[in-house]
């Protein structure tokens, strides 16, 4: 007798224009102890599983078919039954802490009225349960903590307290989404850490929604793989990860940067199965007589010498000094500032790639932007090509580097403007540094530079919101090319995209940067990742630079604890064969 | 090709949402057959009531067709200089149309104009406008123009007024709607700026005018539209206020603000239709307008679509 049983489950959403299947014929059993992983890229349907187990699926969408049962009891349809479930047995962790929790209520109170809701306790004992809890997930300070409200608390304290809510309880089944994709390595670890914990413990059912193959290795002892809501595999982690049967799995499983060593290309798997090989060298021949040929002589193209940012208040800063006003309060207060970055210095040479890498905060993002000009730096020099980028008035010197120094943002989302067609978008820079171009080189460019990312030419006449998020960093991609850049700054381009797509990303970023001799500065908080992409790596915490080496080398003999620490901690899907 | 052209249409989803919406359909019917009857008004009117030689007193008064004393040549009788009603107020709807549109499209261009600018350039001009905004929101929009017509009455000479009557309207109007836009289209250049296009569109080193005008304001131009309708149906009732007060267009060439003046004196003594009829013709004009504007807000914002 199974814990959780999932038979048959078809769940479709209905719109103006067809309907969508969200999940077909879909069954699965979950026994108490295990935990269940689900992956599958986006949009394949591994989160309205869970909302289904809940009965928490948005209209217009419906189950159509199927059963939920846990412990033999029948959930769907049976809105009574799901409502005292819903806490009491089944306790949610959702993907952002940040809005997971009400930020007008104290933590006791959110514990305490989800406690009372479904447990017979009277306000004291509701209370000392909550601290026990709080305590439970590694809370220091528990009787302290308790009395803050939500924005007191850092997003990894955050998503503990959330499975604190989750856990109050005393569920049977916990369903977690994505419970560690907003959350930084270190944390990451952490909370997974306390799930494994909690689910010995306590003797728990859980199910993890992730994209993170790291995550599955190192968590899960089931997986299923899902595909356009139809589970295509699943077994045990191990059997699954070494033995990939289906191409979906093995597609998952062969995109997944490889933690242990560099490999030159991500080798790729198209539907049908067969593998990929990338073909961009004959295309971008066109591009490179329209460029020139370019060697690269390996001498310094970018000298940041003792950057500093400092993000300041005026109105705080008028107030103290107004207040106290004497000399070492306001040093006092300098300290205080927050230096988004903090004295760093670092050279880039023609041709390489270096990486940026650290946990949200450290200031990767605000390098980039001072390098491209969007933030002005407080303190020190840049110079590209030796020549300075900030003049004396600290004012952005754009005729130094004319468009040599393009970038490719985080979100593709946000980065197209959804007003215009892909091939303004593309021809807009194009134009924009040659006045004088004709309409017949204008397309011919165009064109050029959307074979070179991959894209059919149909694509040009339509605007950004009927492309998938891959399709529109390819976009980005050649948006930036546009300008013939020699240094191309990627802020996390992959970080939003599915592990094959991000491997096809990244592939093509390889190429454009051998064929096109371009340098690249990547910013990633993704170590494999960053492992695969560059020559050499910094590392960053909190603005400062704890150290700048050759990739092979920071690997396998990190020398700042930091790293060390960074390394240890990332999810590692080789663990799953040493197991 | 037309069923091809309305078939595209209701594919989008703004076009769906049109024809599901029997006020919609309905509203925006009303509106164009009074837009299309101002706009041609010399073939729609029976009558040319600015012309002094088809115009007799002998006909003052007369009532509507169906009542007592009617005839079928005045369908909806006189007023006391013996104009036809139907006729004036289809011209007289033509004026009040003209300076609803102008004194929009005149707002809308000031305060577009200051809210991009204030909200991507910042610092001290964009609390100098905002204040700016702040203060004129404060002076109630009949106050503002009943002041500025005041003034162009003091600078303009007389014979000069009734010429330039309609403009001042326009202006007093205009001026006292843009705070409206300036705060929108601040507001959601606040949120277009920061995302990643516009730095995309920097980096590339595109000037500023060019990114504020070419790149934010196609983005922002949703809840601009939303507010000019129903600004659109506020400045038509503005001007009719102003025209009733007497501060509006000149009674040679009157509005349907200035029809209901007219009218206004004869009430009492019984000619009610003089004063009814442009009052009724101004309400469903405004309701039209403003029903389009509440359903174009509702389809153009998605968080308030009904499931």
């Amino acid at each position: 007798m199974s814990f959780l049983k999932v038979k048959n489950l078809n769940i479709s959403y209905p719109t103006r224009k067809e309907t969508i299947i969200a999940s077909q014929n879909v069954e699965f059993t979950l026994e108490r102890g295990d935990i269940l992983g689900i992956v599958g890229e986006s949009g394949s349907g591994k989160s309205t599983i869970a909302n289904a187990i809940i009965n928490l699926i948005d209209p217009p969408g419906e189950i159509t078919d199927g059963s939920i049962k846990i412990d033999n009891q029948e959930l769907i349809n049976d809105e009574q039954i799901i409502q005292k479930f819903r806490g009491k047995k089944i306790g949610f962790v959702f993907q952002d802490p940040q809005t997971s929790l009400n930020p007008l209520f104290k933590i006791k109170d959110q514990l305490i009225e989800t406690i009372q809701t479904h447990l017979d306790l009277n306000y004291k004992e509701a209370f000392k349960k909550s601290i026990q809890l709080l305590k439970e997930v590694g809370i220091e300070n528990a009787e302290k903590r308790i009395e803050d409200y939500p924005h007191q608390f850092s997003g990894g304290m955050r998503q503990r307290v959330v499975i604190a809510l989750a856990i109050s309880c005393e569920p049977e089944l916990i369903i977690a989404d994505e419970p560690t994709t907003a959350l930084d390595v270190s944390i990451q670890y952490q909370i997974l850490e306390l799930l494994k914990d909690l689910t010995i413990k306590r003797n728990l059912g859980v199910i993890i929604i992730t994209h993170d193959m790291g995550v599955i290795a190192e968590t899960t002892n089931k997986v299923i793989v899902m595909r356009h809501g139809v589970i295509v595999e699943q077994g045990n982690t191990r059997d699954l990860l070494t033995n990939p049967k289906s191409t979906e799995a093995k597609s998952l499983v062969i995109s997944v940067p490889p933690t242990n060593k560099k490999i030159d290309r991500f080798k790729l798997i198209s539907p049908d199965g067969k593998e990929i090989t990338s073909t961009s060298a004959n295309l971008t021949k066109s591009i490179i007589k329209t460029w020139g040929v370019r060697e690269n002589k390996n001498k310094m193209l970018l000298k940041l010498s003792n950057v500093s940012k400092i993000f300041d208040d005026g109105s705080i800063s008028f107030t103290l000094n107004a207040s106290t006003g004497n000399s070492q309060s306001k040093n006092q207060y300098d300290n205080d500032k927050v230096r988004a970055v903090n004295n760093v210095s670092f050279d880039l040479f023609e041709g390489e790639t270096l990486g940026l890498v650290g946990e949200s905060g450290s200031g990767k993002s605000t390098i980039a932007k001072i390098i491209t000009g969007l933030v002005r730096p407080s303190e020190g020099d840049i110079k590209y090509n030796d020549m300075p980028l900030y003049n004396s008035k600290r004012k952005y010197q754009i005729a130094q580097s004319r468009g040599q120094i393009q970038m490719i943002f985080q979100d593709p989302y946000s980065s197209l403007n959804p007003r215009f067609k892909v091939k303004d978008i593309i021809s807009e820079p194009l134009k924009f540094f040659q006045k004088k171009i004709t309409k017949s080189e204008l397309t011919q460019n165009v064109f050029d530079l959307i074979d070179i990312v991959g894209m059919t030419r149909q694509s040009l006449d339509r605007y950004p919101h009927e492309f998938s998020g891959g399709q529109r960093q390819r976009i980005s991609i050649a948006r930036a090319l546009a300008t013939r850049p020699r240094l191309l700054i990627c802020d996390e381009p992959t970080s939003a995209l599915d592990v094959s797509i991000q491997a096809q990303i990244l592939n093509l970023l390889k190429d454009i940067q051998d064929e096109l001799h371009l340098t690249m500065l990547f910013i990633s908080h993704d170590l494999p990742v960053i492992r695969q992409m560059c020559d050499r790596i910094a590392v960053l915490k909190n603005g400062n630079l704890c150290e700048i080496e050759e990739t092979e080398k920071l690997f396998n003999s990190p020398n700042h604890n930091y790293t060390r620490e960074l390394i240890r901690l990332m999810p590692k899907i080789e663990s799953i064969f040493q197991k | 090709m037309f069923l091809r052209t309305i078939n595209k249409i209701y594919d989008t989803d703004i076009g769906y949402s049109f024809f599901n919406s029997k006020i919609a359909i309905i509203s925006s019917t009303i509106f164009f057959i009074i837009f299309l009857c101002s706009a041609f008004a010399e073939l729609v009117a029976p009558y040319n009531p600015f012309d002094p030689a088809t115009v007799s007193l002998m006909d003052a008064f007369i009532p509507p067709i169906w009542s007592e004393g009617g005839t079928a040549s005045f369908i909806l009788g006189t007023d006391q200089q013996g104009r036809d009603m139907f006729s004036t107020m289809i011209y007289g709807s033509r004026i009040s149309l003209i300076v609803g549109f102008a004194s929009i499209i005149f707002a809308m261009i000031l305060g577009v104009f200051l809210g991009i600018t204030a909200g991507y350039i910042g610092g001290r001009y964009e609390i100098v406008v905002m204040r700016l905004t702040d203060v004129q929101l404060t002076i109630p929009s009949i106050l503002m123009a009943l002041l500025v017509d005041g003034i162009a009455r003091a600078i303009i000479t007389r014979s000069m007024h009734d010429e330039m009557a309609i403009y001042v309207l326009i202006f007093a109007i205009g001026i006292s709607e843009w705070p409206q836009f300036a705060r929108v289209s601040r507001a959601s250049t606040l949120v277009e700026k920061n995302k990643e296009y516009v730095s995309a569109s920097r980096i590339i080193g595109l000037s500023n005018i060019l990114i504020m005008f070419k790149h934010i304001l196609p983005n922002i131009l949703r809840p601009i539209l939303v507010i000019a309708t129903i600004g659109l149906a506020l400045a038509i009732i503005t001007e009719s206020t102003l025209s009733f007060l007497g501060v509006g267009v000149p009674p040679t060439t009157p509005s349907l603000g200035t029809l209901i003046r007219f009218g206004n004196n004869f009430l009492f003594s019984g000619e009610w239709w003089i004063t009814f009829f442009p009052a009724i013709f101004l309400i469903v004009l405004a309701l039209s307008i403003n029903l389009l504007g509440d359903w174009m807000r509702d389809a153009l914002n998605p968080k308030l679509k009904k499931r």
